[in-house]
């Protein structure tokens, strides 16, 4: 019974997603741009969102993301590669700097960890202001190309971005990433691992003592992290086709925080929903948009105080149907 | 040197261990072994150095210098889940356990070493680790009715009564199938009848093959449960021998009661 309303709840947010979406806002390319941000954003927050689950405030992720995304950059610009090559790449390339920064800094705990992580989002920046031979500085690389074709003996499976309307082509990729990560957090705590994760949320010292390698899970958390972030930066960058050094900020990496805080960290859909419900309010209100540090930091000090388990912790499930129902997931 | 009670190779061996924090020696040169199938406890004064030898013996300290050896192999300041691996497990004092699951999943967690699946096995739910989850429930299931928690196994961790807790920390060292398992003040907070419960269940836990090694301030259960037992005052080991032994020895008494020569009250408080 549970696995046919999983099943049902799963196929109504797909078609809404996939569908409706796109159908609806066929006309406007911006929304639909808009939209496809909002997938992308969830994609990274997603990355904070298990950082929490291990019991650590990731505050790094836009430094990732901003690697991500200068990594797909140069790839594309300066070695020619195709921008698929250059999308795996940059998962690659972010994931091996999280494992080398993550190392020593995951055995910092609670504050600490946050602070360090912190300080890595103006690093990133910092770096890709003053490695111009590489970054080209403060001026950015620009003219990203678009993705070109993929064809596999002939047929072809991904067309050129440039041969259709390339506001759909982003956010059926976007979402199609999206799609992937998120089933991908459904595994990851729906299985073994959840129960790890969790176990190292509640008490690293005692996951240890029935021997579970708690340095080495650590480091698997935050790569799985790193890689939502390096897949999403490259993806925001090629969809915006430029990157700056201020493509992501200190502030982006706050914001994936409350994303996660908003839509719950007891559900894995909450990085998505807290994305959707904040990114697209946002996005409406465009007038208060000078205001938004000032907002965002109101919204996260209320929901700390009367809904310290996010928007999916709310019983009757407002957001529509599309909204799979949530797993009574074991905090 | 010391004289060791049996023949064949010790089960763990302490050899001259020492710990030092600045300028304080917690763990001074201390020496002992556990043979296989013993209970042997580890006692002495507040701030005797008790906690850090335990520490030191499960790998969660490292030690300044001295050896640890398990089985003949030096295992001295590894990390604490290589330690696991090996055999030798700790639980924890007073709640440390994971409070917001409930008692039968903090115990399937900790079957964590039987898991014949790798990561990416978890990942994918082979079909290896599909059943070995199967198996674990029904093994977390058989281990928690032994320590009589079979009642309160859907419960959620943090709702269990005091008592229940502690066995529930032991259910889940048990789960890690240690051969030589270390309980940090099994007895502490417990009235006489739930401290004589608890040593029925530590008993039966050495029954099953399972060597112990405990750190424990309630002396009479000390005396009641121990085959053999370590005495530390300030970091140094000043007796060791049978509770028989230790109870009359003049060091002993002198190290708990001061240097006096009130004969009465040495012995209520050292004998059980």
């Amino acid at each position: 019974m549970a696995k046919v309303k999983t099943a049902l709840g799963a196929s109504l947010f797909l078609l809404v997603y996939l569908v409706l979406i796109p159908w609806l806002f066929r006309d406007q390319p911006y929304r639909l741009g808009v939209l496809t941000t909002a997938s992308v954003l969830s994609l990274i927050s997603a990355g904070v969102w298990l950082m929490f689950y291990i019991g650590r405030i990731n505050m790094g992720q836009g430094g990732f993301a901003l690697v991500g995304g200068y990594a797909a950059a140069i790839l594309v610009s300066k070695l020619g590669l195709s921008f698929w090559v250059a999308l795996i790449g940059a998962g690659f390339i972010t994931v091996v700097i999280s494992i080398l920064v993550g190392l020593p800094l995951l055995r910092l705990k609670g504050v600490y960890f946050s602070m360090i992580t912190l300080s890595l989002t103006e690093t990133a920046r910092l770096a890709a202001q003053s490695l111009s031979s590489l970054t080209n500085g403060t001026k950015g690389i620009l003219n990203l190309p678009l993705p070109g074709a993929v064809e596999i003996a002939g047929f072809t499976l991904i067309p050129d971005f440039a041969s259709v309307d390339k506001h759909f082509a982003f956010y059926f990729l976007g979402a199609f990433l999206t799609i992937l990560g998120f089933a991908a957090l459904y595994r990851v705590v729906n299985s073994r691992l959840g129960w790890l994760f969790r176990s190292l949320q509640q008490n690293e010292d005692l996951a240890s003592s029935f021997g579970v390698d708690v340095p080495r899970l650590r480091v698997i958390a935050l790569a799985i992290c790193a890689l939502f972030a390096g897949i999403g930066g490259a993806f925001f960058v090629t969809m915006q086709q430029s990157v700056y050094p201020a493509t992501f900020t200190f502030q982006d990496s706050t914001y994936f925080l409350l994303y996660c805080f908003l839509g719950g960290l007891g559900s894995v859909w909450g990085a998505f929903v807290g994305t959707f419900v904040l990114f697209l309010s946002f996005e409406m209100l465009q007038g208060l948009n000078q205001y938004q540090p000032l907002i965002y930091s109101l919204i996260m000090i209320g929901m700390m105080l009367w809904l310290p388990n996010g928007l999916l912790s709310i019983k009757p499930p407002f957001f529509g149907p599309g909204e799979p129902k949530k797993e009574e997931a074991r905090p | 040197m010391t004289p060791m009670p049996m023949t064949s190779m010790p089960l763990m061996e302490v050899k001259n261990l020492t710990k030092r924090f600045g300028g304080l020696a917690a763990v001074n040169d201390v020496t002992f072994a556990v043979a296989e199938g013993e209970i042997l406890s580890v006692i002495g004064p507040n701030g005797a150095g008790k906690s850090t030898l335990f520490k030191l013996a499960s790998s969660f300290l490292a030690a300044t210098s001295g050896k640890v050896f398990f089985k003949g192999e030096d295992i001295t300041s590894q990390s604490p889940h290589i330690a696991a691996r090996k055999g030798i497990v700790r639980t924890f004092q007073e709640t440390t356990i994971f409070r917001n699951m409930t008692a039968l999943d903090n115990v399937v967690v900790a079957h964590h070493l039987r898991s014949r699946a790798s990561l990416p096995g978890f990942f994918f739910g082979t079909k290896t680790a599909r059943e070995d989850e199967g198996r674990f429930r029904e093994s977390a299931s058989e281990i928690l009715d032994y320590l009589g928690l079979g009642d309160v196994k859907d419960m959620v961790a943090s709702t269990l009564p005091h008592g229940h807790l502690r066995a529930l920390g032991i259910a889940i060292g048990m789960a890690a199938e240690p051969q030589l398992l270390l309980l940090d003040e099994p007895f502490a907070g417990m009235n006489s009848e739930e401290t004589a419960q608890a040593i029925r269940m530590v008993r039966g836990i050495r029954d099953r093959g399972v060597t112990i090694i405990l750190v424990e301030h309630d002396m009479s259960a000390v005396m009641n449960i121990s085959d053999r037992i370590v005495v530390l005052n300030f970091g140094k080991k000043i007796a060791e021998g049978t509770p028989a032994e230790i109870q009359n020895d003049e060091v002993v008494i002198e190290a708990y009661l001061g240097r006096e020569d009130e004969s009465e009250d040495r012995t209520c408080t050292l004998k059980p």
